[in-house]
């Protein structure tokens, strides 16, 4: 297939590149752009690995094609750094054991970064009931739920520190 | 508080979190190198059949494709195993289920190399296939393997003390069936290899070989790459990236890892093969389905009296870690309780499935799943407490068991108190609404094999430490972290013995390269083997800092305390007392500033010429001060440099010969210098119309030495249960025909967020004394308890045993109407899942040429029809 010149926008900067219409959002990030965080879990949209944020909704960039998302805001987990340093759900994440192997933690903080965005304050059945679209071997999820808690804390923390 | 540690024991978090946490790190897939090229394997369809003829010349015409390997390109055979190499990289004569590696085409992308798949022609002569474990047994022709009587891999028949004697004296006996069935790791990260040629200087030809692998195990695969490529081992290079997660599934050499390098080789460049989820599937190594005929007596006071296990395991087409597995499900019958006779039959059955290989809890979970619910039901018999009978059958460590296990710190005991206290058991058992109920269940891991599997005399693990002016500390490890926390561990042992903070430290590990032999992440044996290690290299380093330091302060050797970056003389008692920690160092800061011109030229202790870096005025203000009481630990570094030229150490790790095992034929599997303990209570509801069983939370008392990081420790033990978990109550490899049903993650059910119940891990030191800091494992010996304890707590809940996992909705339902003596619903296909009694396959499209059920005229194969039109 003959490739086209599509425009993305991702993390806030924008990319040209040439892909075949056939090509995937996953796979032009890690392969054309480097961009290798998204990670391939699965080929069926079953396991979450490769979430990313399209204009703030936590989407799966293994059944998305490339050259659908242009035009909207791409956030991969590339872009969820502040200002070179872990924002907070990274770094809560590190501290509760939220993650192990790690290959489905970027994943799990895209789609954490979604329902946070939608819902500030989320109980832990909310919590559950939006995790449930990523899947991970190794945790069993709990020590997740502490780190999300802890997470929302210290955005509180800061926010509040920010005003005074 | 704390036992005086200053890194261990203190909830820390991983040291490649932020890697994980950013997506910066690395896996395998996440290389690339110039000019790199993308291999696809060619898989059987047909589970058994002889390979009469493969040819390749259309597919390498295709334009894209650079080479096409077969079998014959690495004529070698290999296995895990030294008794089991039965594996060729690609199939030679035969492929022995439906997935084996037929041939890789390499590409110069992914698409092309796919369509090149479709341009291989083979040639097969179809063989009658063995799906039933049981049925294979009887097989006299066909066989699967030639040199494998009766399809075989391996039997074992131990007698330990007199089973006989001990039924004849038992008060009540119980014998039943029980079936577990087959589960696979699903490891998050599929398996990825990248194989790429270095052009050797003085030949000029093709020389080492660097490997990047998901893999547990580099330096077997190093070996492994060594035999088939027949290249020294030196000149093959196995770095492993971050793994995605293992559970055993990496803990062997996978087919692509050899394909890769035989495929670089073949191609004359980088080759990267990573399977699909599908494949990862097919290359398995996952738990066997386990069929367990168990025999349990106990006395009237609840002591049990003899155990008689025949145990077949479905192993699959290969024989991958079976001998290994075969003989675990029978030594781990010993050391968790005191049994004083022992009888064992095991047979490892080769069948045209995938290779069963190790697993989380390799070997000793489904025989625990049987054992500790037979002794639910025998403790019911002799109407005792379900708690009370597992205590009054505590091994009385230091000991060495019935079949030569040595026993020396035993937490279990407090496991079992634990639990039930936590979970209320003595008030709430028997006492809960019908359809919700507790059960209970105990397991136990080795905290590393005892021998090695090449037996040598070699160490087990080996680790150099390089401390150099700048004060940095390097650890050079060759154990493989895989999520579990080893180059953590790692890091905080030798943080912890050399008194210096955490982020001097920096762990180089498992790259054949850099990193000395370890040989790898498997039978949970890093902490306790590669810690040890670590340990003993980290108090050689601190060793030759003492005596510099020592020199230099004006004190013996022994008053020195190496603490928060610091040496303090005299035990460092004044100083250290209160807070210790930062407001101290800023104050011993501050005294040394503030003396800085308090010359005393006379103290100078430097035997040797000074380094040209650092002479200004660190060698000044060192010069300037006499004896301190305390020195930074730079300052001991770099006087410790002076002294000694250099500043590394070594420390190396091999188990004692005591606690290597028995000398019987076997005996060599199942010892280990330490084992972990673990006890849990589940509750559970069961809905009596669906059959659908609901965890609502798990009490989890696990014995895993010392705690060296207590979020690890706790995430190891809720990761445990939460995969036996999914074991018990969804997980399943579903099989028709030799073929797998539910090839993916949405089919296979790995338990989601929703379905994910409550754990509530307790930690349990028993303080090994062999172990690093007193520790030992805590990845593995949770999960087996957990499948028994839910079978338990169904029991308690609703009055039905289950004796077949994982427990579905259909299973319990079965049971249910069984027990009511009701109309079987005929969901299992006739079979009694309370008594389960022969190999049970799923329904599904056969898809054998001609064989399978005719298809509707909508509903043709795909290579019967046109696909894709005018494209």
């Amino acid at each position: 297939m003959k490739k086209e010149l599509i425009e993305l926008r991702i993390n806030g900067r924008t990319y040209e590149l040439a892909v075949e219409p056939s090509t995937l959002l996953l796979d032009a990030l890690r392969q054309d752009l480097g961009m290798t965080g998204s990670k391939r879990g699965c080929d069926d949209s079953s396991c979450g690995a490769c979430t990313v944020l399209i204009d703030g909704t936590a989407m799966l960039s293994c059944t998305l094609l490339a050259a659908s998302v242009q035009g909207r805001e791409v956030t991969t987990i590339e872009g969820v750094t502040e200002h070179g340093s872990l924002a907070s759900i990274q770094k809560s994440y590190g501290e509760w054991g939220g993650a192990q192997c790690g290959y489905c933690t970027p994943g799990f903080i895209m789609t954490v970064k979604s329902l946070l965005a939608e819902n500030e304050n989320p109980t832990e059945e909310e919590i559950r009931s939006a995790l449930s679209s990523n899947l991970c071997r190794c945790t069993g999820y709990l020590q997740m739920y502490q780190a999300i808690k802890a997470a929302i804390e210290a955005e509180r923390v800061g926010m509040a520190a920010v005003k005074e | 508080m704390n036992n005086g540690f200053s890194i261990i024991g203190k909830p820390t978090a991983m040291v490649d979190a932020a890697e994980k946490t950013t997506g910066a790190g690395k896996y395998t897939d996440d290389f690339s190198l110039p000019g790199m090229l993308i291999g696809k394997i060619l898989h059987s369809p047909y589970p058994h059949a002889r390979l009469k003829s493969i040819d390749t010349s259309r597919a390498e015409k295709l334009d894209g494709v650079v080479a096409v390997v077969v079998g014959k390109d690495a004529p070698k055979t290999y296995g895990i195993l030294p008794v089991g190499h039965d594996e060729y990289p690609l199939a030679l004569d035969k492929v022995r289920y439906v997935g084996d590696n037929v041939a890789c085409v390499v590409a110069v992308s992914e698409a092309i190399a796919e369509k090149a798949l479709e341009l291989i022609d083979v040639d097969y002569e179809v063989l009658p296939a063995y799906f039933d474990p049981e049925e294979s047994m009887k097989a006299e022709k066909d066989l699967i393997h030639d040199h494998k009587a009766h399809n075989i891999e391996k039997d074992y028949h131990h007698a330990f003390g007199d089973p006989e004697l001990g039924f004849a004296e038992a008060d009540q006996i119980a014998e039943a069936r029980f079936i577990a069935n087959e589960v696979t790791h699903a490891a998050m990260e599929p398996h990825s290899t990248l194989a790429s040629f270095e052009i050797d200087p003085h030949t000029g030809k093709p020389g080492r070989l660097i490997v990047w692998s998901s893999t547990q195990v580099p330096y077997y695969l190093q070996h492994k790459l060594s035999l088939v490529l027949e290249m020294p081992m030196q000149q093959i290079r196995v770095i492993k990236p971050l793994v995605g997660g293992g559970f055993g599934g990496k803990s062997e050499v996978i087919p692509l890892e050899i394909i890769a390098a035989v495929a670089a080789r073949k191609a004359k460049a980088p080759v990267k093969i990573t399977y699909t989820r599908e494949e990862v599937f097919w290359a398995h190594r996952g738990r066997p389905r386990t069929i367990i005929d168990l025999k349990t007596g106990v006395k009237a006071d609840g002591r049990i009296t003899a155990v008689k296990a025949r145990v077949v395991q479905d192993g699959g087409g290969y024989c991958s870690y079976g001998v290994v597995t075969i003989l675990y499900s029978g030594a781990l019958l010993g050391a968790l309780y005191d049994i004083p006779n022992i009888q064992y039959d095991g047979y490892r059955v080769l069948t045209n499935k995938p290779a069963c290989g190790a697993m989380r809890g390799h070997g000793t979970v489904n025989v625990r799943f049987a054992f500790e619910s037979q002794l639910d039901e025998l403790a019911a018999k002799v109407g005792m407490d379900a708690a009370e009978i597992r205590q009054r059958n505590l091994l009385k460590p230091p000991c060495i068991t019935v079949n030569g296990l040595r026993v020396q710190s035993y937490g279990l005991p407090e496991c079992i108190e634990k639990t039930v206290e936590r979970s209320g058991w003595k008030q709430r058992k028997g006492k809960l609404p019908r359809g919700r109920g507790l059960g209970i269940a105990c397991s136990h891991y080795v905290s590393g094999a005892a021998n090695s599997i090449i037996r040598s005399d070699m160490p087990h693990s080996t680790v150099n430490i390089k401390i150099d002016r700048d004060g940095g500390v390097v650890v050079y490890t060759g154990a493989s972290e895989i999520g579990q926390g080893s180059d953590t561990m790692t890091a905080q042992i030798a943080a912890e013995a050399l008194g210096c903070s955490l982020s001097r430290v920096r762990v180089i590990a498992a790259d054949t390269d850099l990193t000395p032999i370890d040989i790898g992440s498997y039978s949970s044996r890093v902490t306790f083997m590669a810690g040890n290690a670590t340990l003993r290299a980290a108090n050689e380093v601190k060793k030759l800092i003492a005596a510099a330091a020592a020199k230099k302060m004006n004190c013996a050797v022994e008053e020195l305390v190496f603490r928060d970056d610091r040496v303090l003389k005299n035990g460092g008692t004044e100083k250290n007392a209160g807070e210790g920690g930062s407001a101290a160092k800023s104050q011993a800061t501050q005294s040394q500033a503030t003396q800085a011109h308090a010359a005393q030229s006379e103290a100078s202790v430097s035997g040797r010429v000074e380094g040209q870096i650092l002479r200004g005025s660190l060698q000044q203000k060192r010069k300037d001060e006499g004896p301190k009481d305390a020195l930074t630990f730079e300052e001991a570094v770099v006087a410790a440099i002076d002294f000694h030229g250099a500043l590394t150490g070594t420390g190396s790790y091999a188990p004692p010969p005591e606690a290597r095992g028995g000398k019987h034929k076997g005996g060599g599997v199942g010892p280990s210098p330490a084992y972990s303990y673990s006890a849990q209570v589940a509750e559970v509801s069961v809905d009596e119309d669906t059959g659908e069983v609901t965890v609502h939370k798990v009490w989890a008392a696990h014995d895993c030495g010392r705690a060296l990081n207590p979020v690890s420790v706790e995430g190891q033990i809720i990761g445990s249960v939460w995969m036996g978990m999914g074991q018990a109550l969804t997980e399943e490899m579903v099989w028709k025909d030799g073929m797998l049903m539910n090839p993916g993650l949405l089919e296979y059910r790995s338990p989601s967020s929703v379905e994910s119940p409550e754990i509530e891990p307790i930690i349990v030191e028993s303080i090994d004394p062999e172990g690093p800091f007193g520790a030992k494992e805590c990845s593995e010996g949770s999960l087996a308890a957990t499948i028994p304890a839910i079978a338990n707590a169904i029991y308690d809940a609703v009055g039905v045993r289950l004796h077949e996992s994982p427990f579905t909705p259909e299973r319990v339902l079965a049971a249910l109407r069984a027990k009511k003596n009701a109309k079987s619903l005929n969901l299992t296909e006739g079979v009694d899942p309370t008594q389960p009694a022969r190999f049970r396959e799923h329904g599904g499209a056969l898809w054998f040429k001609n064989k399978g059920p005719i298809r509707h005229r909508a509903d043709q194969p795909a290579n019967s029809t046109s696909i894709g039109g005018a494209d």
